[in-house]
């Protein structure tokens, strides 16, 4: 038995659309056989017809009438159908959950996200270097979290990167902050002043919780990937990250972080985190640093350390950073002579310039191959020592006797290629009873001469004695000062001060490698993050719970992985 | 060779098309090479054998229309003969929706492109229901057709002439505006081209009571414009073809069994593969098994840059693939992930007057796996049924993939 229930509703307009959905949706009820949704229109009851469904009720039906048929096996399922008509359709009205567009391409997720600068790769390893080319061929940044990426590929895409400004964390990178923005695992650390870049992802995680823990924060903890220190690679990630933390003027204190490094690399590394402006904190695991501290650079041996130094770095910061000043300079000047009267003080002086410069020659050196032939000639850098035997034969010891030293000021401040000269002014008991009193008059005059000749000279002197001492330290000082000298106190920081120095006029006018290649922009990590997400929808979704403005790639290998046709299309495109 | 400058001039030589609707004729009078032993139909070329049978149906409507055939049998027999040959519509600047069968005595719209000066044609809109085009060639049909084309046609071909045209690439670009996509929504569309008419209907037709029946089958048919849309999208997408090293197909259309296409770059070799059966709603009584392959030169519109590619202008039809509005949106967007440019002249609302996704680009296709989206009308798969329902479908991806080999043969990249 077959029951056919009908209803006409007039003046009911919907769209013919929305009405096979609503005979679909009958369709799916309990009991329907048939079922049909149409405006009264002739073709439509037509159709009606052909179906068996135009039974004499709805004949009458106009074009402006909406008829309601459904065919059911049993009466009441039939009557309940026709009677949910309107539940059916506003539930279509309910409308549900609806889905943004999700980008298939890079290109596409590009223009949906124009203020994009990050790029996070994710996808399986053979496909990230293409995908991370692809970025960088947009101009983006690159998170690379992937791994199994081909050295050689890491090797092109930072070159690639270098040479457009551009920064690639990774590959194998799994954590960075970018502006308080958590890429990757990260945890949810305090802004702050201290920067990092970190070639060890727990090690940054570790580092910065720490940081945040002991009530510290962090501007950008930068990853480079495993890779980053080893020789081939070059710390290329690392040097690009410092650079541009040194010129960010919210990170007041830099953290370096790596796996162990290669010794070359991480010795070239820490040359270069000397030239921050800014202290920084090196935590190389299991590299020997000689000392503790060298300039800006302290070193740290446990993750707790590091964060502890960089929170003491920022709380404390130095001292006016030394002002070089080199433009005073004449092309020529270049070298550092230190004439000493006190023999360790002048062994110590050679120890720390060994930190900045390559070769310090010495009528009394550390090592015998950089012995000055002729103790009574400068040659390069040189410090003197004038209290060994070859000058004391016959004459009194320097710290008495100021007339050996006083010559030998004005010989090395003739040399047109004289930049700084270091001397010690030895106080106390037994020594000369007013040295300042010779030797200032001589620092002016050598000083003058210099300047008349068209150069700048810088004289260092490193008073050693205490206020108590007879020749009064202070009257000293202010002798010395008055002279054009600068006065240090402490050998070691009078020997560091000339160094930084006489290191810088030896690089001047040598353009570092690096400097051929445009500077990472810091709007790069300054700017609110915007970012592409190829690869695990996680990293989409941490992304979005951060504020970040993020749009997903729905990615897919190109070509399904058919190897042979994506060959082809990487011809094509490296033909454009 | 620049494939991106090639893949430019073929849009831009697309784009800057001006399809005119500037008038009508007998098939056998304006269109080249037609002849009275030939029929043209949709797709790439078919056999009997392999016809579907939506096809056989209307190319025996045809036949019996013509006064050759009878019945089936007879018709079989003429085009197993060689008598009465079959060639693609696209053979002769031509298209025709679902079957597409057009045959000497019919009348076509022409369509003349006034920036590059080439004509193209398309038979006229039967309306809904059991027509030839979907394979229905009953008595009722043919009546249908002969009023179609012996007292309306010539009529309208005057009333066209006396408008002095229609600008087809403005009459589009309102139409996307007021909720059409262009090939399964061509309801605005028609109502103006309804509206452009009447006037000059009224002059032409030699009663009132004609130009009345005329007017109101304009009107009441909601494709009544979807065969010169197709004209028109053919007059702009031919003109991107045969652009040495371009990546653009500029020519989609399926007979119901295969699939074709033609690139830009490759001459006029068609690239096929056996049709999808749509996804979709269906008429009172019928179901996906009923549905034929799919068939029809209507994916012309998506190869222009509209149609399935123009669907967030068309939020009302979005529910043929039981979607949400934004289903709409998200279908224009997929798009331009393999087209090469954006349209300058057919613009979505919605997506703040974005141009729609325009220029097929086989490259892109074949690297992203997103094969263009085609909005469709659905065939019964018997011949004489009709159409059973609309819906969405995806040309196979094997023809791309087919295309994409064979260009990078010729041009060196393989």
């Amino acid at each position: 038995m077959e029951f056919i229930k009908t209803e006409i509703r007039s003046g009911a307009y919907y769209d013919s659309v929305v009405l096979m959905h609503l005979q679909r949706s009958l369709l799916e009820l309990p009991g329907v056989l048939d079922s049909g949704v149409v405006m009264g229109t002739d073709a439509n009851k037509e159709v009606l017809e052909q179906s068996a469904l135009l039974v004499d009720e709805i004949k009458s039906a106009g074009a402006d009438d909406l008829i309601i048929v459904v065919k059911g096996a049993d009466e009441a399922q039939t009557t309940s159908a026709i009677s949910r008509v309107d539940e059916l359709i506003a539930a279509r009205r309910g409308g549900g959950i609806e889905q943004d567009y999700r980008a298939k391409t890079l290109d596409t997720a590009a223009k949906m996200n124009p203020a994009a600068q990050w790029v996070l790769v994710s996808v399986p390893g053979r496909y990230a270097a293409g995908v991370a080319r692809e970025a960088l061929g947009l101009n983006k940044n690159v998170f690379l979290y992937s791994d199994n990426v081909s050295l050689e590929d890491e090797l092109s895409l930072k070159k690639e990167a270098a040479e457009k400004g551009l920064l690639v964390m990774g590959p194998d990178c799994g954590t960075a902050i970018v502006n308080g923005v958590g890429l990757g695992f990260a945890n949810k650390v305090r802004r702050g002043a201290i920067g990092m870049v970190a070639a060890s992802g727990t090690g940054l995680q570790q580092v910065t919780l720490r940081i945040h823990q002991m009530g510290g924060g962090i501007t950008h903890a930068i990853g480079t990937g495993g890779r980053d220190l080893s020789e081939a690679v070059n710390a290329a990630t690392l040097r690009q990250a410092l650079d541009a933390l040194n010129r960010d003027e919210n990170t007041k204190v830099i953290v370096l972080l790596s796996k162990p490094p290669s010794p070359k690399v991480a010795a070239d590394i820490i040359g270069a985190a000397r030239k921050a402006s800014k202290p920084v904190i090196v935590n190389f695991i299991g590299y020997a640093a000689s000392m503790r501290q060298v300039d800006n650079v302290t070193f740290a041996a446990t993750f707790d350390e590091t964060a502890q130094l960089a929170i003491q770095a920022e709380q404390n910061p130095q001292a006016e950073t030394q002002e070089l000043n080199l433009a005073r300079f004449a092309e020529g000047q270049r070298y550092l002579r230190g004439l000493f009267s006190g023999g360790t003080l002048a062994y110590e002086a050679q120890l720390i310039l060994r930190d900045y410069l390559p070769a310090v020659y010495s009528n009394a050196p550390l090592d015998k191959a950089l012995s000055l032939p002729d103790p009574l000639v400068s040659q390069e850098n040189s410090i003197v020592d004038l209290g060994e035997d070859v000058f004391t034969v016959g004459r009194l010891h320097p710290m008495m006797d100021n007339d050996l030293r006083i010559r030998r000021l004005e010989k090395e401040a003739r040399d047109p290629e004289t930049a700084v000269i270091l001397l010690d002014v030895v106080l106390g008991y037994g020594s000369h009873p007013n040295p300042a009193s010779e030797l200032a008059p001589a620092i002016a005059k050598a000083r003058a001469a210099a300047q008349e000749a068209g150069r700048y000279l810088e004289v260092v002197a490193l008073v050693a004695g205490t206020d108590e001492d007879p020749q009064n330290m202070d009257e000293q000082i202010r002798l010395l000062k008055e002279a054009g000298a600068i006065v240090e106190v402490s050998n070691d920081v009078a020997a560091r001060r000339v160094g930084r120095l006489t290191q810088a006029l030896t690089r001047r006018g040598v353009n570092p490698t690096a400097a051929t290649n445009p500077p990472v922009a810091l709007q790069t990590l300054n700017q609110p993050l915007a970012a592409i997400n190829v690869g695990l929808e996680s990293f989409f979704e941490a992304l979005t719970a951060q504020g970040a403005e993020v749009v997903h790639v729905d990615w897919k290998p190109a070509a399904g992985g058919n190897e042979k046709m994506m060959d082809i299309l990487a011809r094509m495109k490296s033909k454009k | 060779m620049d494939i991106e400058k090639a893949n430019d001039t073929a849009i831009e030589r697309m784009m800057e098309s001006r399809p005119m609707l500037i008038g009508m004729g007998v098939a056998r009078d304006v269109i080249p090479g037609m002849s009275d032993d030939l029929l043209m139909h949709a797709g790439p070329p078919i056999t009997w054998a392999r016809a579907s049978g939506p096809m056989r149906g209307a190319i025996t409507g045809a036949l019996i229309y013509e006064g050759k055939a009878k019945d089936m049998a007879e018709a079989q027999a003429l085009v197993e003969s060689g008598k009465i040959k079959l060639e693609p519509c696209h053979h002769h600047h031509a298209v025709g929706p679902m079957a597409g069968v057009t045959s000497p005595s019919m009348w076509v719209y022409i369509v003349e492109n006034k920036t590059h000066g080439n004509r193209t044609f398309s038979n006229v809109n039967e309306g809904y229901g059991k027509v030839l085009r979907y394979g229905a060639y009953s008595e009722d049909v043919q009546e249908r057709l002969h009023w179609l084309n012996d007292t309306m046609a010539p009529v309208l071909a005057k009333a066209i002439e006396l408008s002095g045209g229609l600008d087809m690439r403005a009459l589009i670009a309102e139409a996307l505006h007021m909720g059409d996509e262009g090939h399964n929504r061509n309801k605005a569309g028609s109502f103006m081209y309804t509206a452009k008419l009447a006037p000059y209907v009224a002059q032409a037709a030699p009663n009132s009571e004609l130009a009345a029946q005329i007017i109101k089958s304009l009107g009441d048919n909601a494709l009544s414009v979807l065969n010169p849309v197709m004209a028109a999208c053919k007059a702009m997408a031919e003109t991107a073809h045969d652009i040495e090293g371009s990546t653009i197909v500029s020519v989609m259309a399926r007979n119901g069994t295969d699939f074709g296409m033609r690139v830009s770059g490759l001459g006029d070799r068609w690239f096929t593969a056996p049709v999808a059966t749509p996804q979709g709603l269906y008429f009172p009584g019928f179901s996906e098994a009923d549905a034929s392959g799919d068939i029809g030169d209507s994916t012309i519109t998506e190869t222009a840059g509209i149609g399935g590619f123009a669907m967030a202008t068309a939020p009302a039809i979005v529910t043929f693939v039981s979607g949400k509005p934004k289903d709409a949106i998200n279908a224009t967007l997929e798009m331009y992930e393999i087209t090469h440019g954006e349209h300058k002249y057919f613009t979505v609302p919605p997506l703040d007057f974005r141009g729609t996704p325009t220029g097929i680009d086989i490259r892109k296709v074949v690297e992203t796996g997103i094969t263009p989206r085609v909005n469709t009308g659905i065939a019964h798969k018997d011949a004489g049924v009709g159409q059973i329902g609309a819906g969405l479908v995806r040309p196979p991806f094997e023809m791309f993939q087919e295309a994409f080999m064979a260009y990078a043969e010729k041009y060196g990249f393989a």
